[in-house]
């Protein structure tokens, strides 16, 4: 029998970590999918400027990432997730989501098409035996791959500039787009793709990369201000940009102790990418069924609250009284200036008529308790035009 | 061409069954049967008991079904000191003993009865009938205190455990842990085995066989059925259901022959029609996964000898039901090695000589047990070893049996499965087991005969109540279907 240590052993470092760690002043580390992730490198303001004001990077390698090859691997797709894959052209990235049976989120993650035969999924949660189980019946083969590709994330108004001052022209580079570049004798895929809703990119390479590549990047990078940031600062752009993380603003369907636990794209808001028309796919029979006879019984909705107090972890009440919902996601917003959350309320409320949040607010090792009105906004929070514009803006 | 309402595939007992019922509620019915109507019920050769429902409703007397006496059964002993058994009745020393445990397990079967006769229950509050379901909770709390409480302790409790406690004699005993593990996937000391018993009995106290034998059923059968205007079509083996707009529509035949109608019912193996006919495609992967991991293994061998005269069982009555199950020890023996993929070197067995009722010539037909579903020595080499294994078994019983013998042939469970469909050679389409039964039958999902595919209904021995030649799921389903106006 395989000897079991992983309880024994440290959080593993990722290909750039040789680098990370240097940078690291805080020494703020988190667990991500086993990973060592720096939650702050130094200054988290400093770190959300860097990603609104000049160039960011992030190391994305935790990230868990598969592999789907083979003549059926659209179709496969097309039964797992409920967008249309076959209809993603190869060089084309779109964000997805699948569910089980039961129509209920199992996670949500980003489809990289490199071939007409090949995907790659990108994902927070591991999926594997889903992934394999879903493979019966057709012509596919399914891989974890999060081991052998090192990714980072460049994010920022100037990561064009700095891309081009790198060496590669991404100025025709449309955003879900993709292209392949030389690096050191290997390829390197970049993606106008990221988790900031801002302008950026995605980096693609091997470990043997990784390493001779951050120092490339952030020698190119200097005069623009390039910074290496934690999750802590990503977290607050992502909150901007009204994106959702699994197991922080829902939990997947297949983690759900709680039986009243998981979400329906359509109590996620995510039902516009649900495509009714490809043919079957997992979940679709019990989704047409909610929406036919309109048993949703959440909604997801991005909202605007008064003063400055991040919402964190607060109840949303109708009328003052009466629990409506909770915060997942909450932050005094930099780039909008104004205090922004992401919610999930009972269906009923999704209008946000009367309602309130309740905020205890820690000032100096003694609560304030805030009972204030709430205003339901749209997603995204922050929206600003360089995200889309190609080729993209010089900054 | 003309046009049907429903389509059923298979024309085993559970195919012609439903198919009658449906045409009866004045349905157009095309049944489909990839060989001849009830071939497979060849595999048998006694009729556990035939649901009430389906004889009477098929009026199967007026279309020439008949039995022999109800068989009594003698369990063999190798120096001819056999056991009779017949109707709650032993000779030997249990004869009380027996005659108290035959009332008690009767008792409960019976009351257990009427749950073959429904559709399972849900577990959520629509679409249960609570009303009938209390009814039949009554029933058995009617059976007393000290009964109730022994039904509770006892119900999923193995077989052997109940033998060994009852009874002294070995080979009643032994009768009792082969009658519970027939065509089952358990040996006598596995939990819940005794369920199987109560569920035997449910069917009949005793094993009855047709005039004419199982093909007399099959023909009586399907005249019934054509009799109620169902249209048969044999040889017309279905390669795939076709899905128009997620839902069933029609069926394809291996000829290529598309046909289609509003209402498909397969009364095949529920495994062989989702994940072959229709495929993962059309359904659910979380679905897909858990049929595919529904357990479907045989355990079961048909033996057909034939014969130049009747043989002699130590003077056993050849008109009864014979079967050699030493001991409760031996059932077991005979079911470790197939976990194993091995074949057991003592097979315990049910034997029934038709030509001892009908005139014919001398044949003997077993059922021998257990047989590996997945032999690790191979099918070829498996098979004479079982075979050889058998016949020194029958042979001690029987002396000069081999001598008679002129021809033999044994079927293991993976012949079973290429002639007859039966995923895993197993009789029942999917084993029949406390974790299979009733709502978990095939899966919770389509545990109702409907399946997830809308216009796919399921009606075979892989559905609630499970096989036996009686008829049961395939009635059920029909009513099912006419009762939610599918």
């Amino acid at each position: 029998m395989t000897d079991l240590t992983h309880y024994r052993t440290p959080l593993l470092a990722t290909p750039f970590h040789a680098r990370t760690e240097a940078r690291n002043v805080l020494y703020r580390w988190g667990a991500w999918a086993g990973y060592r992730t720096a939650l702050c490198f130094g200054d988290p303001a400093m770190e959300h400027t860097a990603i609104r004001n000049a160039a960011s990077v992030y190391d994305l390698c935790p990230m868990v990432k598969y592999r789907i090859q083979g003549p059926d691997a659209a179709a496969y797709l097309n039964r797992l997730t409920i967008r249309d894959a076959a209809k993603l052209p190869v060089g084309s990235v779109h964000y997805t989501v699948w569910c089980d049976d039961r129509g209920r989120v199992l996670d949500d993650g980003t489809l990289f098409r490199h071939a007409a035969d090949r995907y790659m999924l990108c994902c927070q949660e591991r999926h594997l035996p889903w992934l394999l189980d879903s493979a019966a019946g057709y012509e596919v083969a399914v891989f974890e791959v999060t081991e052998e590709v090192a990714a980072l994330s460049l994010q920022g108004p100037c990561s064009a500039t700095v891309l081009a001052a790198a060496g590669f022209d991404v100025a025709g580079l449309r955003p879900f787009r993709m292209a392949t570049f030389a690096f050191d004798g290997a390829d390197l895929t970049i993606s106008r793709t990221g988790f900031t809703g801002d302008l950026g990119y995605e980096l693609w390479m091997a470990p043997a990369q990784a390493l001779p590549f951050w120092d490339h990047l952030m020698a190119a990078g200097a005069p623009w201000g390039i910074r290496p940031i934690g999750t802590d600062a990503l977290n607050l752009a992502r909150i901007e940009a009204g994106f959702v993380i699994t197991n922080m603003d829902f939990i997947p369907a297949d983690q759900a102790v709680r039986e009243d636990r998981s979400r329906s794209p359509f109590e996620l808001a995510l039902d516009w990418m649900i495509d009714w028309d490809k043919g079957h796919f997992t979940g679709r029979r019990a989704l047409k069924l909610e929406k036919d006879c309109d048993t949703s019984k959440w909604a997801l909705i991005g909202l605007d609250i008064p003063g400055n107090v991040s919402a964190e972890g607060s109840i949303l009440y109708h009328s003052r009284r009466h629990e409506a919902g909770h915060i997942t996601a909450a932050a005094w917003s930099p780039a909008t200036k104004r205090s922004i959350a992401i919610a999930q309320v009972q269906r009923r409320h999704m209008a946000g008529r009367d309602l309130w949040v309740e905020i205890y607010a820690l000032r100096e090792l003694q609560y304030v308790k805030l009972m204030l009105p709430v205003t339901v906004t749209d997603r995204p929070f922050f929206n600003p035009a360089r995200k889309r514009a190609t080729p993209p803006g010089v900054f | 061409m003309p046009s049907f309402d429903v389509i059923v595939i298979g024309a085993g007992v559970n195919g012609l069954a439903c198919a009658s019922h449906l045409a009866r509620q004045s349905r157009r019915v095309l049944l489909l049967e990839a060989g001849q109507p009830g071939g497979g019920m060849a595999l048998a050769h006694l009729v556990p008991g035939l649901d009430p429902r389906v004889a009477q409703g098929m009026d199967l007397a007026r279309h020439g079904l008949t039995f022999h006496p109800a068989l009594a059964t003698t369990v063999l002993h190798p120096e001819g000191r056999h056991r009779t058994v017949s109707a709650g009745h032993c000779d030997g020393p249990d004869t009380a003993a027996y005659a108290a445990l035959h009332r008690r397990l009767t008792a409960f079967a019976r009351v257990l009865t009427p749950f073959r006769q429904m559709t399972p229950p849900r577990l959520t509050a629509a679409g249960s009938e609570w009303g009938r379901l209390a009814r039949l909770g009554l029933g058995i709390r009617a059976l007393g205190k000290t009964e109730f409480r022994e039904l509770l302790r006892m119900i999923l409790i193995n077989v052997a455990d109940v033998a060994e406690d009852e009874l002294s004699d070995d080979l009643v005993r032994g009768l009792l842990a082969f009658d519970a593990t027939l065509g089952s996937w358990l040996g006598p000391r596995s939990p819940n085995s005794l369920i199987l018993l109560l569920n035997r009995l449910s069917m009949g106290a005793s094993p009855l066989l047709p005039k004419g034998g199982l093909p007399a059923l099959a023909g009586a059968m399907t005249r019934a059925a054509l009799s109620c205007g169902v249209t048969i079509r044999e040889d017309a083996r279905v390669a795939q259901v076709v899905v128009e707009a997620d839902r069933a529509s029609g069926v394809t035949l291996t000829t290529g022959e598309h046909l289609y109608a509003p209402l498909i019912v397969s009364a095949i193996s529920p495994k062989t029609t989702l994940l072959s006919l229709v495929g993962p495609r059309h359904l659910d992967a979380g679905f897909t996964t858990r049929l595919s991991h529904v357990r479907s293994r045989g355990g079961a061998a048909k033996l057909h000898l034939t014969l130049r005269t009747l043989p002699d069982f130590r003077g056993a009555d050849l008109r009864s039901r014979l079967v050699i199950a030493p001991s409760v020890t031996a059932v077991e023996a005979a079911f470790n090695p197939v976990k194993y993929g091995e074949v057991p070197d003592a097979p315990v067995m049910e034997i029934v000589l038709p030509s001892a009722h009908d005139p014919g010539p001398p044949v003997l037909s077993a059922i021998v047990q257990f047989a590996p579903h997945s032999p690790k020595a191979g099918l070829d080499t498996a098979r004479a070893q079982m075979l050889a294994n058998t016949l020194r078994q029958l042979e001690t019983c029987a002396p000069g049996l081999g001598a008679l013998t002129t021809g033999a042939r044994l079927l293991m469970p993976q012949d079973i499965e290429a002639e007859f469909g039966m995923v895993g050679g197993n009789w029942h389409h999917g084993e029949l087991s406390v974790e299979q039964m009733l709502f978990l039958r095939p899966l919770q999902e389509a545990a109702q005969y409907q399946t997830p595919l809308p216009g796919l209904w399921l009606a075979g021995a892989g559905s609630h109540p499970g096989g036996g030649i009686t008829g049961a799921a395939g009635w059920n389903a029909a009513e099912r279907i006419v009762k939610e106006r599918a």
